[in-house]
């Protein structure tokens, strides 16, 4: 059956098992390799995505309920929020591994973008879905909130 | 085959390494870039660009060959990048930053043009050289060794390419070589006002005779070593799904395969039934391997489908079947009799203890832990006729490239690996036996070599896999007499990690595993009575390093009781420990720098519920004193702030030291609050995160801070010695707050309540 997708701004079309999770779907299909597989059970977030905008455990969302939807991996990220993210990120040498940081930036990318002064409890809540095993907890706090306050600094001027 | 091969290494000369051109190492190097560059690899710079040739100001060019500085550890390219040829692992512990950060030091480039790339597996040039004196010459990363081992070689290796450089210079602009000075990437000849680039005198600098002594900088005059804030050289991949890990793998034509393994510890396949699992879309083979049944298939879902449709009879007479509650009370039953191997003794522990006037004792229990690494196990594997190519976050590129060599027939230098960045390790990869990368060949030999393989362990394949931390139970009893002297009795049984293994000849001294049982109170304290002892029991769980090994457990029951001791004798628990550690100045610095930066001279305030405690431990070369700070409410424990002072010696890349200290407490606190392995007839219990509990965002403290002792030292490791001090720092903090001791792990308040009462 081919379910027909859109990702990263490109239409797709998966001819693969309708069950087949998302995440095996982009990694093996598509060969977009930046979205992680953790656990295949949605604790711990190396796999989202966004889907229409909302951040989604790619590895228990079969592909068939993504059928002309619009999911954007890390490698499409480029909303504003997103991009202020990956700054701080790299500013801040938030990664250790690396491996689950796909997974931080999008959540945090979604978290921004829906609320872009996020208050402690509110990055607690939004990330508590994504585990690393590394550890970088304080750098990930401190990167989400250098990441609201750039997007909030005001413009310069002349853009 | 291990050990063989250890022998035999051990018969070759590890001079040279500094000095070789190694022609043949940069034929392997070419093969490992192509390779690479199919594979990805972000920090692979896979083409050589023509050198600029550019007149410089003073209108004297760098007119030598367009060509690459090529050296064991370090490539100049005509394009002017600087690659270090890493030959550690990076897992996230800043490997790939800090090497490189000791190159560019005594190279004097800039840190913008420092790249980096993983060595081919290739002992001795790539061996670790801190386990030379013990006779290994073999390539791995473990033991927090890696910046100390390569501290000499890679400081000579930087200043012997600057000294070829500066001579080509010399050569070039006809003036002398005290002339020439070398400073952020840039030679100079001030007098004439000629300038020229590494990258365009690098081809010149290669027709240099190689020095064979070379000046090392003064540490005074370091300027990125040191530096507070280098950048990663890994963070902009690591940011943007760039990065490639052996899961990210793709080669033409490749397969992926998963593993049907037995359901206990020591079971064995005695037949199968593939027909269904055959029979699912996707599926090319099912083949039997030593460690299980092989599901290959066109993707991963199609094999991991395949699995659960595979009909496996596990032969289990020979199976481990005891859970961890009866393991616990047989370590008990042994903890209590006479037999034992004796670790450390001083003094009379037993007479002494009997007149003690203040006496504290503590039954210490530690579960089995997983690393649980975010990539799970992976390894890809190509094999023909006469070469065997594996990529892979490998630790361990000797053993493992031995261990390959032996399944496939191959001789050792006809195994490739390519190590790539892993997604975590925390021990894990490093196994005596190769696991994964054995695995993975063994799929490829059993399929014949009819398509590249890539192994993926799922989550649950993991957690129940084994390789754990290991399960331990401590008995400790320890005393101040009327002469204020400490008198200290421990036994400890926990399985050894390395008897067994080809770490046995090397490690074991008088049967003793140092990775059961070092960091003890008798290393680590100035004690008159001491008696240290260890049982082994043998148990079928397979167990295996975890961040800081020993000194999970034993810098725990260590810590807590000497500050039961010192709260008993009525002291305060910094002076107590500072009266203790005479002979040890370096704890005595990160101790008196941890109290002095959390406060610890001012009262701490009296609310309810709020406690700090502090706990200090050396391992793998490193003092680490941490003083946490916590909230109890009802049973719950809020850890709000954790201070950390660290004595690595030279700091190479403070931000780094940092990092790894919040990373280390991250993984401590883990293992104090939630991590627990446990099994039930041999079946382990936990299968996921959702059973086997990690820390998460909102259980790291609000504040860690973390500042370093100032040192002239050389570098000791700094990846796992932050792990030791933080759970016994928190439990401490704990009883201060509410007077329950803490002594099984992970923390279960209620249940201590009701032990204490």
């Amino acid at each position: 059956m081919s379910i027909k997708l859109t990702v990263n701004g490109e239409s797709r079309e998966l001819d693969v098992d309708p069950d087949m999770p998302l995440l095996w779907a982009i990694r093996d299909h598509l060969e977009l390799s930046g979205t992680k597989f953790g656990c295949g059970m949605a604790l711990c977030g190396a796999c989202t995505v966004h889907i229409d905008g909302q951040p989604t455990r790619s590895c228990v969302t079969p592909v068939s309920a993504v059928a002309g939807k619009s999911v954007t991996t890390i490698e499409g990220l480029a909303t504003p929020a997103g991009q202020a993210v990956q700054k701080a990120w790299i500013a801040l040498d938030v990664p250790q591994c690396g491996y689950c940081q796909s997974g931080q930036i999008m959540s945090a990318a979604a978290l921004l973008g829906a609320n872009p002064q996020p208050s402690d409890a509110d990055i607690d809540a939004a990330m508590s879905g994504n585990i690393c095993r590394c550890g970088t907890y304080v750098r990930i706090r401190a990167a989400i909130h250098e990441a609201a306050a750039a997007l909030g600094a005001p413009k310069p001027a002349g853009s | 085959m291990y050990v063989r091969y250890l022998e035999e290494a051990s018969r070759v000369s590890g001079s040279g390494h500094r000095s070789e051109p190694t022609r043949g190492a940069a034929l392997t190097r070419r093969q490992f870039l192509e390779l690479t560059t199919l594979a990805g690899s972000g920090l692979t710079l896979g083409v050589l660009l023509p050198g600029c040739g550019s007149a410089g100001p003073g209108g004297g060019t760098a007119a030598g060959p367009a060509a690459p500085l090529e050296m064991p550890f370090l490539r100049i390219a005509p394009d002017n990048t600087v690659t270090v040829i890493a030959k550690h692992l990076e897992a996230g512990q800043g490997v790939w930053t800090g090497l490189p950060a000791i190159v560019a030091e005594e190279l004097d480039a800039s840190w913008q043009q420092m790249r980096v790339e993983s060595a081919p597996a290739k002992a001795p040039l790539y061996q670790n050289n801190a386990f030379v004196p013990l006779g290994v010459h073999a390539q791995f990363t473990g033991g927090s060794t890696a910046i100390a081992n390569s501290w000499q070689q890679l400081r000579t290796a930087g200043a012997t390419a600057r000294a070829m450089l500066v001579a080509a210079a010399a050569q070039q602009w006809g003036v002398p070589t005290a002339e020439v000075t070398v400073s952020e990437g840039v030679v100079a000849h001030a007098p004439s006002g000629r300038k020229a680039s590494l990258g365009e005198l690098a081809g010149s600098a290669a027709q240099q005779p190689v020095p064979a002594n070379v000046t090392l900088k003064e540490p005074g005059s370091f300027r990125i070593i040191g530096r507070e804030k280098l950048p990663r050289l890994d963070a902009r991949a690591k940011s943007t799904g760039t990065q490639q890990y052996a899961i990210d793998v793709r080669l033409p034509g490749m397969m992926t395969a998963v593993i049907a393994r037995p359901p206990r510890f020591g079971g064995k396949v005695k037949s199968f039934d593939a027909a269904k699992a055959k029979a699912v879309a996707g599926v090319v083979d099912v083949v039997e391997i030593p460690r299980g049944v092989a599901v290959v298939a066109r993707d991963m879902w199609s094999a991991k489908k395949g699995r659960e449709a595979l009909s496996v009879d596990w032969d289990e007479s020979g199976a481990e079947k005891r859970g961890t509650t009866q393991l616990m009370k047989e370590y008990r039953a042994l903890a209590r009799g006479k037999q034992a191997l004796t670790v450390a003794q001083a003094g009379d522990a037993d007479g002494a203890l009997t007149h003690a006037v203040h006496r504290v004792s503590g039954e210490f229990e530690f579960p089995y832990l997983a690393h649980a690494p975010m990539e799970p196990l992976t390894a890809v594997c190509s094999l023909g006729p006469d070469k065997c190519e594996i990529w892979a976050g490998c630790q361990m590129q000797t053993p493992d490239q031995a261990a390959a060599a032996a399944i496939t027939g191959l001789k050792p230098e006809q195994v490739f690996i390519y190590t790539l960045a892993a997604g975590g390790t925390f021990g894990r990869r490093a196994t005596p036996d190769s696991d994964f990368v054995s695995e993975v060949t063994s799929i490829a030999k059993a399929t014949g070599g009819k398509y590249p393989v890539r192994l993926i362990w799922t989550r649950e394949d993991d957690i129940t896999g084994g390789r754990y931390r290991p399960l331990n139970y401590h008995r400790v009893e320890a005393g101040i007499g009327k002469d204020g002297k400490v008198a200290w009795r421990q036994r400890i049984v926990g399985q050894s990690i390395v008897i067994g293994t080809a770490f046995e000849a090397v490690l074991v001294k008088n049967g003793i595993d140092p990775n059961a049982v070092g960091g003890n109170a008798a290393e680590e304290y100035d004690l008159d009575h001491v008696h240290v002892s260890w049982n082994a029991p043998k148990v079928g769980v397979p167990v295996l390093w975890w961040r800081s090994v020993e000194n999970t457990h034993t810098a725990y029951s260590k810590e807590v009781i000497i500050d039961e001791l010192a709260q008993a004798a009525g002291e305060d628990p910094v002076a107590f420990r500072l009266k203790l550690l005479g002979k040890h100045p370096r704890h005595v610095g990160a101790l008196k720098l941890v109290a002095e930066k959390a406060g610890w001279d001012q009262p701490f305030p009296k609310e309810k519920g709020r406690g700090r405690g502090v706990a200090v431990h050396e391992s793998f070369g490193t003092v680490v004193a941490q003083v946490a700070e916590v909230t109890v409410k009802g049973d719950s424990i809020t850890v709000d702030r954790v201070v950390c002072a660290v004595d690595c010696g030279i700091a190479v890349t403070p931000d780094v030291v940092k990092a790894q200290m919040q990373s280390a407490i991250a993984f401590g606190l883990s293992a104090a609050l939630l991590g627990k392995i446990t099994l039930t007839d041999g079946h382990v219990d936990q299968t996921n995160f959702h059973q086997y509990q990690v820390l998460r965002l909102p259980d790291m403290p609000r504040a860690v801070e973390v500042y370093i002792v100032p040192s002239s030292n050389p570098p000791s490791g700094v990846g796992e010695p932050g792990t030791p001090p933080i759970a016994p720092a928190v439990a401490n903090a704990v009883r201060a707050a509410t007077g329950v001791r803490l002594h099984t792990l992970p923390f279960d308040l209620a249940a201590a309540r009701r032990a204490n009462a």
